[in-house]
């Protein structure tokens, strides 16, 4: 039963950062109808950021809150340097620029800060905040960052005029535009939140993973897993199902199939969603209009 | 002109089959077994832009398939004795199914749906490889190793050229086979389902079973590949068989050229040397030229993305075009005719009639 609980524990503390993940790729879903293929790159990019920083001397949190900020202006770059010329391209071609991005950051990481696993430091260090004995500090810790920052972007969009705005502008960008919603800056904002959001889930992955340039691809594929559960184009269910995964891999992993296989649980989900319930949990079904 | 065009083809196409027959008996053993290579990845190459290139099916998870041909041909040769000519087409029939099945659901994800169930494909494949439960058969994370097949009796040829003859005609007939399926009636069915989906259904294409097939048929030849390459290489093993190996079809075809059949050979070129290159550079610049390829391969995607969708083929066709038109100033230059190659990427907003010929047409 102690084991049992240790993995549910972790499967949350691991669950909690496909959340987050899962949610940045909904945000530029919702937006664009499109699937970031580069957003684990990206994630894994702002948290050498920060860990170069930690590492000139930096305090944890300072460093924290500027890599956060780094990764949205990085993030609105990239959307209107790279992502803006191919808005109206057909989906292979989107795909293909998203690859070729992943490809790019996955490369610079390894020729600035060279291929070799480093650790990463995380801020909670002393005990558990809870649930101690089933999970360590900082699995602990990573849980509350989830639930802070899912707060946050809730009430961003809830409460804010420019939430208000973003949404109006990922919902109906022509009527949008005709109410004066600058909706190619929306668009530029979103990207820098997704951003900004993945560079929050890696850095709260890399103590439990490692840091190293390859080291998101497992978490990416289980935030598409998560995303795809909870359906791709609600940021609610991509939190749940990205938690849903969570523990679902660990359980799986753990008790029936092994951890060395731990990512076919997450091609298994996807499959296995896609053909029962392609819209996921709480997805709107999509009816194309002919 | 036309006469003019159609004689170069010929011509070219005769040059690069008689440099291609008489390569592995100038060349060095090594240099014949990277000919080899680069055979093996443009017959992968082949599947793959049928099915991404003509068909509009995204595929980030070739790998896959070009794993199963090779695990497939490395089983039936080392645990069932089978000879390599039997095991690999055998074990690329397994492909086709595979292929077939996974191609299935597919038809319900749409594009970008079957983008992520492919990518995540990639991405579990070596993890699958490795799993000890099948240890017994796949040789765990050591992977398999199998010896190089002989010459048969009475041709002197040692085994890099045997293998490398056997990888030409292997391609040449896969080659020729694309060609015939692309250039036909199923080839505008294919790109018809590509551009036109609704369209294309109207007019009596079954679109599910051409979908279907047409992975099938691409994990087919992913799996010849993954064969030859099993013996090419002599040993496999989960970790060449990841999301990179994936990528990197997918740099071929685009490099190559999307929809262009001819595109694959420089496509296979480009990705079997980058890495090589990266790998002579490294002896100078230490580790971070491991970073060459990746970034070279990132850049490329987009900037052929943005100003030259129709990848190397589309731009030696365009200059073709231009010497032959230099040559005969007096008549006046034909127009030319879009073909599927150049539609492939740039379809959606500038070709909405059905009416429009050009975007079902195909020429090479």
């Amino acid at each position: 039963m102690g084991e049992f609980l240790h993995q549910l524990a972790s499967g949350v503390a691991l669950g909690g950062v496909y959340a987050i993940m899962a949610l940045a790729l909904v945000m530029i879903y919702q937006a664009t109808q499109l699937i970031n293929f580069a957003q684990g790159e990206m994630a894994m990019f702002s948290t050498y950021f920060a860990w170069k920083l930690i590492d000139l001397g930096e305090p944890y949190w300072l460093a924290f809150f500027a890599t956060v900020l780094v990764s949205f202006i990085g993030g609105v770059v990239i959307e209107r340097l790279i992502v803006r010329p191919f808005a109206n391209a057909p989906v292979l071609a989107s795909v293909i620029v998203f690859i070729g991005l992943s490809l790019i950051f996955n490369s610079l990481a390894g020729w600035l800060y060279g291929y070799s696993v480093q650790s990463f430091d995380s801020p909670f260090t002393s005990k558990p905040l809870f649930g101690a004995g089933y999970m360590s500090a900082h699995e602990s810790g990573s849980i509350v960052v989830t639930l802070a920052v899912l707060a946050l972007v809730y009430a961003f969009f809830r409460f804010t005029p420019l939430g208000l705005a973003m949404r109006a502008a990922a919902q109906n960008p022509v009527s949008s535009r005709l109410v004066g919603i600058r909706v190619g800056r929306m668009l530029a904002i979103g990207w820098g939140l997704a951003a900004a959001i993945g560079s929050i889930a890696g850095m709260m992955a890399a103590p439990i993973v490692y840091l190293d340039p390859n080291m998101m691809g497992g978490v990416l594929l289980y935030a598409f897993a998560g995303a795809v559960l909870g359906g791709i184009d609600n940021p609610f269910g991509a939190a749940v199902g990205g938690f849903a995964v969570g523990v679902l891999g660990n359980l799986v992993g753990a008790y029936v199939v092994g951890s060395e296989v731990k990512l076919s649980v997450a091609l298994a989900i996807i499959i296995a969603v896609l053909v029962w319930r392609p819209s996921g949990l709480f997805g709107r079904r999509l009816v194309a209009r002919v | 002109m036309a006469e003019r065009d159609g004689a170069l083809r010929v011509l070219v196409a005769l040059a690069v089959g008689l440099i291609a027959l008489a390569f592995p008996f100038f060349a060095s053993g090594y240099h014949i077994y990277q000919g080899s290579q680069v055979l093996i990845l443009a017959i992968a190459l082949l599947g793959l832009n049928l099915l991404t290139g003509f068909n509009g099916q995204i595929s980030l998870g070739h790998g896959a398939f070009f794993a199963i041909g090779g695990y497939g041909a490395a089983i039936l040769i080392t645990k069932f004795g089978l000879p390599f000519w039997a095991a690999i087409p055998l074990a690329s029939v397994v492909c086709f199914v595979a292929g077939f099945l996974f191609g299935f659901p597919a038809l319900r994800f749409g594009g970008l749906y079957l983008a992520l169930a492919t990518f995540a494909l990639a991405v579990a494949t070596p993890q699958i490889l490795s799993y000890t439960g099948f240890d017994a058969l796949t040789g765990g994370s050591q992977g398999i190793s199998l010896p190089k097949p002989l010459a048969p009796l009475g041709i002197s040829l040692n085994s890099d050229q045997w293998l490398y003859l056997v990888c030409l005609g292997s391609a040449a007939a896969l080659y020729w086979a694309a060609r015939n399926l692309a250039g036909g009636r199923i080839g505008r069915a294919l790109i018809a389902i590509r551009d036109q989906p609704i369209a294309a259904e109207t007019m009596g294409v079954n679109a599910a079973l051409y979908k279907t097939t047409c992975f099938g048929v691409s994990a087919l030849y992913a799996g010849v590949a993954g064969g030859l390459s099993a013996i090419a290489v002599g040993f496999v093993s989960p970790e060449s068989f990841g999301l990179p190996l994936s990528l990197a079809f997918l740099v071929g075809i685009v490099v190559g050229g999307l929809a262009s059949l001819n595109g694959v050979l420089f496509g296979a070129l480009f990705i079997e040397f980058v890495p090589n290159i990266a790998d002579q550079l490294s002896v100078n610049f230490g580790e971070s030229a491991k970073a060459l390829p990746g970034a070279i391969y990132g850049t490329l995607l987009i900037l052929v993305m943005a100003a030259m969708p129709t990848g190397v083929a589309g731009a030696a066709r365009a200059a073709a075009n231009a010497v032959l038109r230099g040559l005969a100033p007096s008549r006046p230059a034909k127009v030319e005719i879009d073909d599927g190659a150049t539609n492939a990427v740039a379809n959606s907003a500038r070709f909405s009639t059905i009416g429009n010929v050009s975007s079902i047409r195909f020429c090479n």
